[in-house]
């Protein structure tokens, strides 16, 4: 079953479930594609050890009535795990082993999963394209010397290469839809509150999800099944009843309403991601879905608005890096002033301190109103803006990215072209509501495409019944010549 | 010392410069540490006196991930607070960031709330010498406590204890409506009182319990103009208060005088060489860059919640007052003092359930009381029970000992804590009260000194005095007084 790998991990569970290969055969599988990462440099930290025990524990008295039984599941670096090193692709955290558990990670290893490993990211998950991270970049599988996206790109990159059966990201902006467009892949960003952020090193307290990053829509209706639940030490976690969203999962999309924001096209967007939008009308349309054109005036003031309020709260977020209790300290200094100082200077690299300035400045005493305020009341309009569009529409189809995946070095000196990169998925975040990302085609390069859903609070299942449909029609194929690999 | 302190009309407080009369103005932001098992926003305990970081949770410490949960207890003993200060509760509040970084403060930011208290204006009625005064509380908000830096344990080194981290406080604004340091005592006990009274704040000064932001400024008298105010930062007891107002409002006469102005800065008290010095000016003040936390949702409070806390509120002192006054017909001045410490009001309510009320006020406002003082005890911790107290009070009523017996009694029970009637009984202290016995004894006074009954019975009047000396002193003092003078002057009629 050499093949194991590629396939989805529905496909293993059930593999799994039938008894018709063990946990320890899928681990050591994904373990021998794991020591071929070197190139595209998607782990931070290995976990082959600890996998291959959880695995045999399994295997002796496999308890295969929960969700993902005897599946190993490499997760993103932002996940705090119980005694394996946590650093949120940061100097800050190099040395940070946390003794607590991710209420998501805990909620996986509850329906039988393992840690397999660490995944490379965007330090404290700001950034585009996995280039800011401390442990050096990511490539993406696609090809040799193009980014995988960000921040969550070491999690994209590691599931496109086959190195884990799925995995988990965190999207503040966009950063699961953004990478999975780039590598073919699908991720989905729940509605703010369904995912616990407990445990997760926070970035944008009012933006930051936890999702699913899968193979196929089945894998990612599994997975939010697995990762979705209240949990009361997180405040601004919904309080509802869990969901069964694999189990629910259909392609009947027939007499649902689908609307198609005329602000979502830009200038200079390659013609192909006009034609794929265009085919996943088409296709929508077979399935029984009516399209409907409809506006969202507000989104030009999406991005503008991301970068006041995420930093804002980043910038206070990250303040408790100080050197004092945890992490990284600078042995410089001779009084705590210059200990602080020199700890955040060389601690923290360079777009994380871009985003504190941004932040601190827009919270300073006199541009408060004028930055902070403003933001927060354009921020109310986006919403409005999806209220109203989904009184007329279940849910909303756009481009997920305005490009495909681009070249290492390309935009890192130039911080707003890499802002633009998110300019689809920041809107949503804004919302708070759901989006899914599904690989839909390719550019002239052949780098994979994808398109986003976007749907109403809490309607998870409609948004993954209408992704379920169209990926059947789309039947895109992810065709890899696995370079890292020679 | 430039301003010399004196009393205006109506005892009116200023300072007398050499160039006019000053008034002081005063107003108080007191942070009282909210009675509560667990913290604000997490569960760990906040019992005084552990050891170092060991009631530290990782939401305290700002482990990365960890997300603050209110509790809510804190939020009702709040609007308990509230309501006792007769204070209107905001259904909506929104707790907020206050950004800067020190050692002790693990986020790198404290929970407070700023834009949007949960309780907002309210008062406080003082009893002073010469009347009441209104004191107006402008809001009340909940916030955590910051850990402890301690700078003295090693040379080189700073070390944090982060047990109070996290630790619920209510910073409870006065206005500007305090005019001296006395005021300033009253409004700081009655504050504590109504407190204590309710259960939301220990009140203990020595602990910490109870800490001051001191806003003082002066102004010509009889000036409607606020002048420009120093805040003194962070003062732990009430002799410090008031030693810190006289201190500050004087160096600022006389800066006045001189043709100087005041800075508006943030002033530190010097307790050892009694003076306050400048922490930080206006200019260098930090920008907390306050915005609403946004790992918390906005506090929702629902009427019924608060009806209910409001149904179930304790009696507070100025309703005990007013009850005492109608019910024992206590003056108001007894009724202040019995009533400004609930444990007090307790102890009296419980005397007099069974005892007499004047002898009960009495014994407790001046016998009792002077114990406490001497021993520096509260009324809780002494050795004489209420039911000792009624035990004694009882025996004066009922005639077995005089008042100047049960004094002799109270100096043993406030050390012993021994029964008062086993006292008597083993000292032998009961009055004489058989008339029979009585009589023998007079009768045979009155024969021994057969010349002073021929003078009294002439018009010496002055010589009963006498008779009843002799009958103390053979009686050993245990004589029954109205006895002895009922039965002397039945005797002398013939």
């Amino acid at each position: 079953m050499a093949d194991l790998t590629k396939k989805s991990l529905t496909e293993i569970v059930s593999l799994i479930k039938k008894k018709e290969i063990k946990s320890e055969e899928v681990t050591n599988l994904f373990i021998k594609n794991i020591e071929n990462d070197k190139k595209l440099n998607s782990f931070i930290t290995n976990c082959n050890e600890h996998a291959i025990k959880k695995a045999k524990k399994f295997d002796k008295n496999p308890k295969l009535d929960t969700l993902l039984p005897g599946i190993p599941i490499a997760v993103k670096d932002l996940f705090c795990t119980e005694g394996v090193k946590t650093t949120a692709g940061s100097k800050m955290l190099d040395n940070f082993i946390p003794n607590y558990e991710s209420t998501i990670t805990k909620n996986l290893w509850n329906e039988g999963a393992f840690l397999l490993g660490k995944l490379n990211c965007d330090e404290y998950a700001m950034g585009s394209s996995n280039e800011t991270s401390f442990f050096g970049n990511v490539m993406n599988p696609v090809a040799k010397n193009t980014v995988p996206g960000g921040s969550s790109g070491g999690s994209a990159s590691a599931l496109a290469a086959d190195l884990t059966p799925t995995t988990i990201g965190t999207d503040t902006g966009g950063s699961i839809r953004q990478p999975a467009s780039f590598t073919g892949t699908v991720g989905l960003k729940p509605t703010y509150g369904l995912c616990s952020r407990w445990g997760i090193v926070a970035f944008a307290s009012s933006l930051d999800q936890a999702g699913p990053m899968t193979k196929t829509v089945e894998d990612c209706a599994l997975m939010l099944e697995a990762m979705a639940g209240f949990d009361e030490k997180d405040s601004t976690s919904i309080n509802k009843k869990k969901e069964n969203y694999s189990k629910n999962l259909t392609n009947n999309i027939k007499g649902l309403k689908i609307g198609i924001p005329k602000e979502y096209r830009v200038d200079g967007m390659p013609k192909e991601i006009d034609e794929l939008w265009e085919n996943g009308k088409k296709i929508l349309k077979e399935s029984g879905a009516e399209i409907i054109d409809i506006s969202l005036p507000n989104t030009k003031y999406a991005l503008p608005t991301y970068y006041i309020v995420a930093p804002a709260e980043a910038s206070s977020n990250l303040a408790r890096y100080d050197g004092v209790k945890y992490g990284f300290r600078s042995n410089k200094g001779t009084n705590l002033i210059e200990m602080y100082e020199n700890t955040r200077s060389e601690g923290f690299g360079d777009e994380v301190k871009r985003r504190i300035l941004i932040g601190t400045y827009v919270l300073s005493s006199g541009y408060y109103d004028a930055y902070y305020i403003k933001a927060q009341k354009v921020r109310q309009l986006i919403k409005n803006d999806f209220d109203e569009s989904f009184k007329k529409v279940d849910a909303i189809l756009t481009p997920s990215t305005p490009s495909a995946a681009f070249k290492i070095g390309e935009k890192k000196n130039d911080p707003i072209s890499m802002y633009l990169n998110d300019i689809f998925t920041v809107p949503v975040n804004l919302a708070g509501i759901p989006a899914i990302s599904i690989p839909a085609g390719t550019d002239n390069n052949n780098y994979p495409l994808g398109l986003q859903l976007i749907g109403k609070t809490l309607d998870e299942q409609k948004l993954l019944n209408i992704a379920f449909a169209v990926e059947k029609k789309i039947n895109f194929k992810q065709n890899l010549n696995r370079w890292w690999e020679k | 010392m430039v301003g010399k302190v004196m009393n205006g009309e109506k005892g009116k407080y200023l300072i007398e410069g050499e160039k006019g009369k000053w008034e002081v103005v005063i107003g108080l932001e007191v942070h009282a540490q909210v009675s509560s098992n667990s913290k604000l926003f997490s569960g760990s305990s906040t019992k005084f006196g552990a050891e170092p970081n060991t009631q530290v949770s990782l939401v305290d410490s700002a482990f990365p991930g960890m997300l603050p949960v209110i509790n809510e207890f804190c939020v009702q003993q709040a609007i308990k607070t509230g309501l006792g200060l007769n204070a209107k509760i905001n259904l909506h509040s929104v707790f907020d960031r206050k950004n800067y970084f020190y050692a002790d403060l693990p986020q790198g930011y404290q929970i407070s709330q700023y834009k949007n208290p949960i309780v907002g204006e309210g008062k406080i009625t003082l009893d002073l010498p010469n009347g009441t005064k209104i004191i107006g509380i402008e809001r009340l908000h909940l916030e955590q406590d910051a850990g402890k830096s301690i700078h003295d344990l090693d040379p080189s080194n700073t070390y944090v204890d982060l047990n109070r981290s996290g630790v619920a406080l209510m910073e409870i604004v006065s206005k500007p409506d305090l005019s001296s340091p006395d005021e300033v005592n009253a409004y700081i006990k009655k504050l504590r009182s109504i407190m204590r009274y309710l259960g939301t704040c220990d009140g203990n000064m020595q602990e910490g319990s109870l800490r001051a932001d001191v806003n003082v400024s002066v102004r010509k008298e009889g000036n409607k103009e606020l002048g420009t105010r120093c805040e003194i930062k962070n003062v732990n007891s009430i002799k410090f208060m008031q030693m810190a107002i006289i201190c500050e409002a004087q160096r600022q006469v006389q800066l006045l005088e001189a043709g100087k102005s005041i800075d508006q800065e943030t002033r530190l008290f010097d307790t050892k060489k009694n003076e306050t010095r400048s922490m930080r000016s206006k200019e260098d003040a930090h920008d907390y860059r306050y915005f609403p936390d946004p790992d918390l949702l906005p506090l929702n409070l629902n009427k019924e919640l608060i009806e209910n806390i409001k149904k179930n509120l304790p009696e507070l002192p100025d309703q005990k007052k007013e009850r005492f006054i109608n019910n024992y017909s206590l003056t108001a001045y007894e009724a202040n003092v019995l009533v400004s410490e609930k444990e007090i009001s307790d102890y009296f309510e419980e005397v007099v359930k069974t005892s007499d009320i004047k002898l009960a006020k009495n014994w407790i406002m001046g016998d009792l009381f002077a114990s406490l003082n001497e021993k520096n005890i509260s009324i809780s911790q002494s050795p004489v029970t209420t039911k000792k107290m009624s035990q004694l009070i009882d025996s004066i009523s009922s005639g077995v000992i005089s008042g100047r017996t049960a004094k002799e009694v109270f100096e043993i029970m406030k050390e012993s804590g021994e029964e008062p009637n086993k006292i008597i009984e083993s000292k032998g202290l009961q009055q004489k009260s058989d008339p029979k016995e009585l009589e023998k004894i007079i009768e045979k006074i009155l024969t021994e000194n057969n010349d002073k009954v021929e003078q009294y019975k002439s018009g010496k009047d002055k010589l009963f005095g006498f008779f009843v000396g002799q009958v103390m002193k053979i009686s050993g003092g245990k004589a029954n007084p109205q006895l002895v003078n009922q039965i002397l002057k039945n005797k002398l009629k013939k």
